[in-house]
């Protein structure tokens, strides 16, 4: 495989996606040496990761919004019988999650500094995965082969897999999740491969020259007879459907998220999920696009429907990881709606979307951790009053919380307020009732809040069932019971304060600024809407 | 009047184009050697003897086969009047075999792992005390016949791929079939299900074998002929009873069927992979496959082209129910030996569709999938061997849990090749997929194709519950133990996975052999 000398950039002569691409790779093999020193392996992990990140960086800065939509493109042959070649590029849409994915390998591995692994489990291992699971992501978000990407799709299952069921939650169920999560992964990846045959086998017969290159695949089948355009659509979008996950198709993403450990649940809702939008983006419209036309309904239908049984199953959680997990459905949901939508505000507002929901969800996630490793429970009934013990990380949750349900000012409002605003141009009963669901997230978030960190000191965290406060009557009985509840839990210590910073100052910067965002995403969704054959409006989209 | 005739006709014999068939000439004559080897020479040169020819013989075929291949004509050639045609997919498949029977042949002979070797000719009893063993492996008690068995078996496959009329077809079946029978029997002495498999495959195989044999003589009522290509003449253009073609062809197709183990005449495969001393199944496994692949490939190609749309909804059924009786039964089997079985059922299933899309494309994508599925599985069952009991191998799948805590590497390289039996990316197994459903999909098979999918999924399972028992679950107390392997079954092993690997990153060169040409007519 000549990757080095064929991939090269316009421009620069350093292939720096390239770089992005296989550092962390390389990263995920040298900590997995350092089986015996946890720490040397955490250290290395976390250098490697933050590298990673200033790469990302680079890429980003090297890419012109106004220029080309594919950029930094590179490729080399790799099968040439069957027009397979190893190729990688980036539009806006990619870039955003590239440097998403940079930022939040970091957070990640920070909050996982002091995980508790299952017996016999080494931090090497754990951290190399993570590592492994950055590369193979990126690799996926950058790919412009189909070929390619499926590949990408799948191997990226095989250390998430591993991840879940070797370091995740105890016993069976993690065997369970691990194996739910690699077999609808797999069978939605097949039913693509079906369908990126096909594509092959049409673009044979029109051009003679079969190829899996996805600007070539998007120019020819993008003509294909609606038929044909169906039958390869619906491949994709089943693949896309269990990744993203929409309803019905989303089950195993809360055993899944509940059985990881923390860092691997936000890796899962946080980016791994985040390919099902972006496949539809990349895939299903530009490919498909009188396909997408005909079927948006019942996507849209999909999505609705997700926006609503994802809330009001979050707010019947006890289990605070779960309950994450179906947050995140109905925020996939909202994705959806934006994206099949077909207006340049929605179709922004989706993608920009996708990067909030990874920096909100995720923080969620995170702090969710933090009160469980506090706890030592995820169930919410174990908890209340925390807010008198624990100021910081309250707040924290709050915040997390207020984006999660995109309260003004924090970085989600402005994606899902986009979407609805979009959405409702060309889609006002869907975006209507998908606004029931952002009734509900207020519902939900609060009322987790309400139970968690206000009122009286309770539940089992604090090692009683009854209420501390007030307890009187009996000798010795407590009394300072919340001195008593300082000294068994504490607020954030200085690790956790660094891993949940960055986020906080992301949530507020991009709800209140988020001009610089959306300047990336506009060209790319702009020409991602019009090989739909959607007229785009240059002044929409960019306020 | 046929004393007649042969009186008229003074007997010539055919010329023969010795150059082509060199490769099959020396493993066949190698085979008679050995057998002379066998009764000449003292015990205890044997083994190094019969290993050394056995070597030396894959080796020189191998070298006869790439010195024909420079100067070899494209489209291909027959020769001994017609009987065996020595054209690129039989070229491709006698390599295949070659390389694939080397890499068995290694696992045969190593005498380390099996303390004395499967192959004993006392009864060994359970209780036999290790340094009863080590003496039987000391004074070279192995039974050698199993070299010639080997070369012969190899003959009679590579014969059975490059033959063009039936009744050649039908004596290389013999020729390969009989010498398996004695192998799968070879460990009687050892564990009594040995016995019972060499039984059950010797009269289910014979069942077979008769089926074979009257669908070529109803053809031959049929097409006055029992050359391939004439059957197909008679085929485009008579008034002959369609009863004949299609009865002759039905019987013909379950004969072959049943050689590469196709559900749902794939019965004997699951008690035999069993049953058989672990090498002789992985030289099983991974060469019948082929030679019965080789042999549908040119029966139908050759031969039923020109009706294949009358036979062809036929086999999607058969495919469709090879696919699913050895994805679902997969999922029930607690031996792993009995569960590569089945998963050996599935993969019939895939290669099947390769096989009726008849198009070029169909072909090297056949081909790629034999060789590739024969490396891992010798591999595998490679594996197999090491996982041992004080008793024998432990190859009940509960036996395996927590494998990766005590021998990561072992573990390692058998997740590896589960994942390249399941069809995973990167490996050889996931391109062979690829490339026969491409195929099907370019023949108008996509309904065939999304069923092989959703058996995929299926079977992926039973690989993954795998790999689940050896990284997640925790090891059985008395578990077993992980013998260090002898440097003949390390080579095969390593052999095998590097072959998945560079197969499945790197497929192109390969894919290029098997893609070089058509069947000779």
């Amino acid at each position: 495989m000549n990757i080095s000398t064929a991939v090269s950039i316009s421009g620069s002569g350093f292939p720096w996606l390239l770089a992005v691409i296989l550092w962390p790779l390389l990263g995920g093999v040298i900590v997995a040496f350092f089986k015996n020193d946890a720490r040397l392996a955490k250290l290395t992990a976390i250098v490697f990761s933050l590298v990673e990140f200033a790469l990302t960086l680079v890429v980003l800065f090297s890419y012109h919004a106004s220029g080309a939509r594919i950029q930094l493109a590179g490729s080399a042959d790799w099968i040439a019988s069957f027009g397979v070649h190893f190729s990688f590029g980036v539009d806006g849409i990619a870039l955003i999650m590239l440097v998403m994915l940079g930022g939040l390998t970091p957070i990640v591995l920070g909050a996982s500094w002091q995980e508790k692994l299952p017996e016999g489990r080494s931090m090497a291992g754990f951290f190399s995965l993570i590592l492994v699971m950055e590369a193979l992501v990126m690799a996926v978000f950058a790919a412009t082969d189909v070929f390619l990407f499926y590949v990408l799709f799948e191997i990226m299952l095989i250390p998430m897999y591993f991840l879940i069921g070797g370091y995740g939650g105890p016993g069976l169920r993690r065997q369970y999740a691990a194996v739910k999560f690699f077999l609808y992964s797999f069978l939605g990846g097949l039913l693509m491969l079906a369908s990126a045959i096909g594509c092959w086998a049409y673009v044979e017969s029109v051009t003679g020259t079969g190829t899996f290159d996805w600007a070539t695949l998007t120019r020819v089948v993008s003509h294909a007879p609606l038929g044909t355009q169906i039958w390869l659509f619906m491949g994709f979008f089943f693949a896309f459907a269990i990744k993203a996950p929409l309803v019905p198709f989303h089950t195993w993403l809360p055993d899944a998220v509940q059985e990881s450990p923390v860092g691997v649940g936000v890796f899962l809702v946080g980016v791994l999920d985040k390919v099902g939008i972006y496949g539809f983006l990349r895939y299903c419209l530009p490919m498909f696009p009188d396909a997408s036309k005909t079927l948006a309904p019942l996507v849209l239908v999909l999505s609705v429907i997700g926006v609503l049984y994802g809330s009001l199953l979050a707010a019947g959680q006890s289990d605070m990881k779960r309950f994450v997990a179906y947050v995140s459905i109905a925020h996939f949901g909202f994705m959806g709606v934006g994206v099949f939508a077909f207006t340049s505000q929605s179709e922004v507002g989706a993608v920009t979307y996708m990067l909030n929901h990874s920096i909100s969800t995720g923080m969620l996630l995170l702090v969710v951790g933090m009160i469980a490793v506090r706890g030592r429970s995820f169930k919410a009934e174990d908890y209340g009053g925390m807010a008198k013990v624990t100021p910081l990380l309250a707040g924290c949750f709050f915040l997390a919380g207020l984006t999660t349900l995109s309260l003004p000012g924090t970085n989600s409002f402005i994606s899902e307020f986009l979407v609805l605003l979009g959405s409702y141009e060309t889609q006002p009963v869907y975006a209507i009732l998908a606004t029931i669901g952002m009734v509900l997230a207020a519902l939900y978030v609060l009322w987790l809040v309400q139970r968690i960190m206000t009122g009286p000191l309770r539940g089992k965290a604090f090692g009683a069932d009854e209420p501390l406060v007030g307890v009187t009557g009996g000798p010795g009985a407590a009394t300072d019971p919340l001195g008593r509840a300082k000294s068994m839990i504490s607020d954030l210590n200085g690790r956790e304060k660094l891993v949940l910073a960055p986020m906080v100052i992301l949530i507020l910067l991009l709800g209140f600024y988020p001009k610089p965002l959306l300047d990336v995403v506009n060209p790319s969704v702009g020409a991602t809407l019009t090989s739909v054959g959607v007229s785009v409006d240059a002044n929409q989209g960019g306020n | 009047m046929a004393p007649l005739l042969l009186a008229d006709t003074a007997v010539q014999a055919p010329a023969i184009n010795y150059g082509a068939v060199a490769p099959l000439l020396i493993v066949l004559g190698a085979g008679c050697v050995s057998v002379l080897f066998e009764a000449f020479l003292p015990r205890q040169t044997r083994w190094g003897a019969q290993l050394t020819l056995s070597v030396l013989t894959l080796l020189a075929a191998g070298l006869s086969l790439a010195l024909y291949l420079k100067g070899a004509p494209s489209g291909g050639i027959t020769t001994i009047s017609g009987a065996i045609a020595v054209d690129r997919p039989a070229l491709f498949l006698w390599g295949t075999l070659l390389a694939l029977g080397f890499a068995a042949l290694l696992l045969i002979a190593d005498r380390t792992t099996e303390r004395g070797s499967y192959f004993v000719a006392h009864n060994s009893p359970a209780d036999a005390s290790l340094a009863q063993r080590t003496q039987q492996a000391l004074f070279g008690d192995m039974q050698t016949e199993v070299f010639p068995l080997t070369l012969f078996a190899l003959g009679g496959m590579m014969t059975f791929t490059a033959a063009n009329d039936l009744l050649t077809m039908f004596i290389a079946l013999e020729v390969l079939s009989l010498p398996l029978y004695l192998m799968v029997g070879m460990a009687r002495r050892r564990r009594l299900i040995s016995q019972e498999a060499a039984l059950k495959y010797f009269l289910l195989g014979a069942f077979a074998s008769a089926f074979f044999l009257y669908g070529l003589a109803l053809l031959y009522g049929y097409a006055n002929s029992v050359k391939l290509s004439d059957i197909a003449n008679a085929a485009t253009g008579t008034s002959h009873s369609d009863a004949l073609l299609f009865g002759g062809l039905g019987l013909l197709v379950v004969g072959l069927m049943f050689k590469g183990s196709v559900g749902p005449f794939h019965t004997w495969t699951p008690d035999v992979y069993q049953g058989a001393p672990t090498p002789v199944t992985a030289f099983m496994g991974a060469c019948t496959k082929v030679a019965a692949f080789g042999a549908i490939l040119r029966v139908m190609t050759v031969a039923f082209k020109v009706t294949s749309w009358e036979w062809r909804g036929v086999l999607w059924a058969v495919a469709i129910a090879s696919m699913f009786i050895g994805a679902v039964l997969g999922l029930t089997q607690t031996d792993v030996k009995r569960m590569i079985a089945y998963s050996s059922v599935a993969h019939a299933g895939f290669l099947l569709i390769g096989a009726i899309a008849l198009t070029h494309n169909g072909l090297s994508g056949t081909l790629f999938y034999l060789l590739a599925y024969g490396f891992t599985t010798v591999a595998a069952f490679g594996v197999v061997t090491l996982v041992r009991t004080a008793d024998g191998e432990a190859s009940h799948l509960s036996s395996w849990a927590g494998l990766a805590k005590r021998s990561p590497l072992l573990a390692a390289v058998f997740t590896f090749l589960l994942l390249a039996l399941a069809g995973i990316p990167l490996t050889s197994g996931f391109i062979g997929k690829w490339l026969v459903f491409s195929a099907g999909i370019e023949d108008g098979m996509a309904p065939l194709v999304v069923v092989g999918l959703i058996a995929s999924t299926v079977a992926a399972f039973f690989y993954l519950r795998v790999i689940v028992l050896m990284y997640f679950s925790d090891p059985a107390p008395d578990g077993p133990t992980v013998s260090v392997p002898g440097p003949f079954t390390t080579a095969a092993i390593t052999l095998g996975v590097l072959v998945t690997l560079v197969l499945g990153v790197w497929p192109a060169v390969v894919l290029g052999w098997a893609g070089g040409g058509g069947f000779a007519l």
